[in-house]
């Protein structure tokens, strides 16, 4: 039993090693009071990990009501490069993960689960395939639970391209006219769900409503699971409570508390400002900036570092990963890293380039078959308010010492020729 | 002769995976689509009333004429706005003779 306003709830009990079966149910003995998961996960207001923050509850009740052999997907991709949660939480307890995935297969009735792990990553392969056949050997009942690696991108994780390798073998994003869409294998309904969304699920269905919301703020309760990168000290995964001020994360990371500016929520995210960090880091709190927690990245730039520089590299390595599947995507975003580059060159050609730089980001916008090329938009907006001062360095021609030093502090990962990108 | 029902709303939308652009969208239908400098339609996603003859023609045209069949004329079901309903609860009704 974990007692409430304890943490840490998710990592509990963890050593460097994944626990195993008998050794997760002595961690998280259940609480006994807990009827009905799916009523306690309504009155939880477990809202999604997976970055979107889209409620799980809100999702649940959708695929309910949907007939046909259902599927439930554990979305341990792990798309961001900036990200090690779903590395570290599988590779901690993937038992907390499946409980929790079995929990919500029997909420919408589905037969199978399907856990979804980039085959990159062979070490988490490995822990999830033991936890599974560990559970196999118990004789547990419930829907059986297969294993899946499609191929590491950067929209491989998105839910439609996930559903998309698991229906035909390609890592591709679907297109969806209407939204809410179900999306299907085959014809079965499928309910995608983060690995961290599916463990929060697991603590829910055992300890209950009253004790998940003990933690967090009313709007986002519950503890998130963060990836501290960037100028820190120790680049870390840590569990916090929802609402804890950011400054209070950066220095348990061992972060440079006086930051130029910290990305949140990912390459497809936005920048809060160096003075900002006082903020709660919750989305009721950082709606304010117009930020949100996402999938709990948090990069830390510092003041030697050039943010134009990093933000081109980002939005390069970004347009690289485009699925090339539509045009605005597979044609604009080349074309923002363009003018990135062209503004950390400075001079003329950089002062069209910005003006430019605005109009396409207004083109581009909404106009691909999934969420990948508003990321960039966003990341590239955020960008250009947050170094405004910097920018106009670089156009008057006296750019930043950050820009001539070698040293990035972003992780971006070297890209690849285009003929070697595996879709399948 | 059935009575002509021009309510309602269209919207013409695109799949962007399936676009290759060709183009042809912006010349049919010039005044919903045009387009970018890589060629793709940009078309306004607010909807557009049916009463609009030649707006929903020339959508229509647009999605005929499109070689990748990416284009798509979805009608927009519109609330009936709700005005004027009186939100008292209901009096009762005087079976009595109204006075002239």
């Amino acid at each position: 039993m974990i007692e409430a306003h304890t943490l840490p709830r998710l990592f509990a009990g963890a050593t460097d090693r994944p626990l195993s079966l008998a050794h997760h149910e002595e961690v998280f003995q259940p609480d006994g009071d807990v009827a009905n998961v799916l009523e306690e996960l309504n009155a939880s207001g477990l809202i999604g990990r997976g970055g979107a923050g889209f409620p799980t509850s809100r999702k649940v009740e959708l695929l309910r009501n949907q007939r046909g052999h259902k599927y439930v997907v554990v979305n341990g991709m792990e798309g961001e490069p900036a990200a090690h949660k779903d590395f570290r939480l599988l590779s901690t307890n993937p038992h907390l993960v499946l409980d929790g995935a079995e929990m919500l297969a029997s909420m919408i009735g589905a037969s199978r689960i399907a856990v979804c792990v980039a085959r990159d990553n062979p070490t988490v392969v490995h822990h999830v395939e033991q936890a599974i056949h560990e559970r196999a050997r118990r004789n547990l009942r419930g829907p059986g639970i297969d294993l899946h690696t499609p191929p590491w991108r950067f929209v491989a994780g998105e839910e439609s391209a996930l559903v998309h390798w698991l229906d035909d073998n390609e890592s591709l994003p679907q297109y969806r006219p209407g939204r809410p869409h179900i999306l299907r294998i085959g014809r079965g309904p499928v309910l995608v769900d983060n690995a961290e969304t599916c463990a929060n699920v697991g603590l829910i269905g055992r300890y209950g409503a009253q004790w998940f919301r003990s933690l967090g703020t009313d709007d986002h309760p519950g503890s998130v699971v963060v990836s501290v990168t960037g100028a820190v000290q120790r680049p870390s995964v840590l569990e916090v409570n929802l609402g804890t001020p950011l400054r209070a994360i950066l220095a348990s990371a061992g972060a440079d508390t006086s930051p130029q500016a910290v990305l949140l929520g990912g390459y497809g995210g936005a920048w809060l400002r160096g003075d900002q960090i006082d903020t709660p880091y919750s989305n009721d709190a950082l709606a304010a900036h117009n930020l949100s927690v996402g999938a709990g990245i948090i990069a830390v730039l510092p003041r030697q570092a050039c943010g134009v520089a990093e933000a081109h590299r980002v939005v390069r390595w970004m347009a690289h990963e485009s699925a090339r599947q539509c045009g605005p995507c597979a044609f604009g975003l080349p074309a923002l890293a363009e003018d990135l580059f062209a503004v950390l060159r400075g001079g003329r050609d950089g002062v069209v380039a910005i003006a430019r730089l605005q109009e396409r980001c207004g083109v581009i916008e909404g106009r691909g078959a999934c969420r990948h090329p508003d990321g960039v938009v966003r990341f590239v907006r955020s960008s250009i308010d947050a170094f405004a001062a910097d920018i106009d360095d670089h156009l008057r021609g006296a750019p930043c010492a950050g820009a001539q030093s070698k040293q990035r502090f972003l992780s971006v990962p070297t890209l690849e020729h285009e003929e070697d990108l595996i879709w399948e | 002769m059935g009575v002509i029902r021009r309510a309602g709303m269209f919207v013409l939308q695109v799949n962007p995976i399936l676009c290759d652009g060709f183009g042809h969208c912006a010349e049919l239908a010039p005044e919903l689509v045009h387009l970018d400098e890589w060629g793709y339609p940009i078309i306004a996603s607010d909807p557009v009333p049916m009463a609009d003859v030649g707006s929903y023609q020339s959508a229509r045209y647009a999605e005929r004429g499109c070689p990748r069949q990416a284009l798509h004329v979805a009608k927009v079901a519109t609330p009936v706005p709700i005005t004027n309903v009186d939100v008292r609860p209901p009096t009762t009704v005087s079976r009595g003779r109204r006075p002239l």
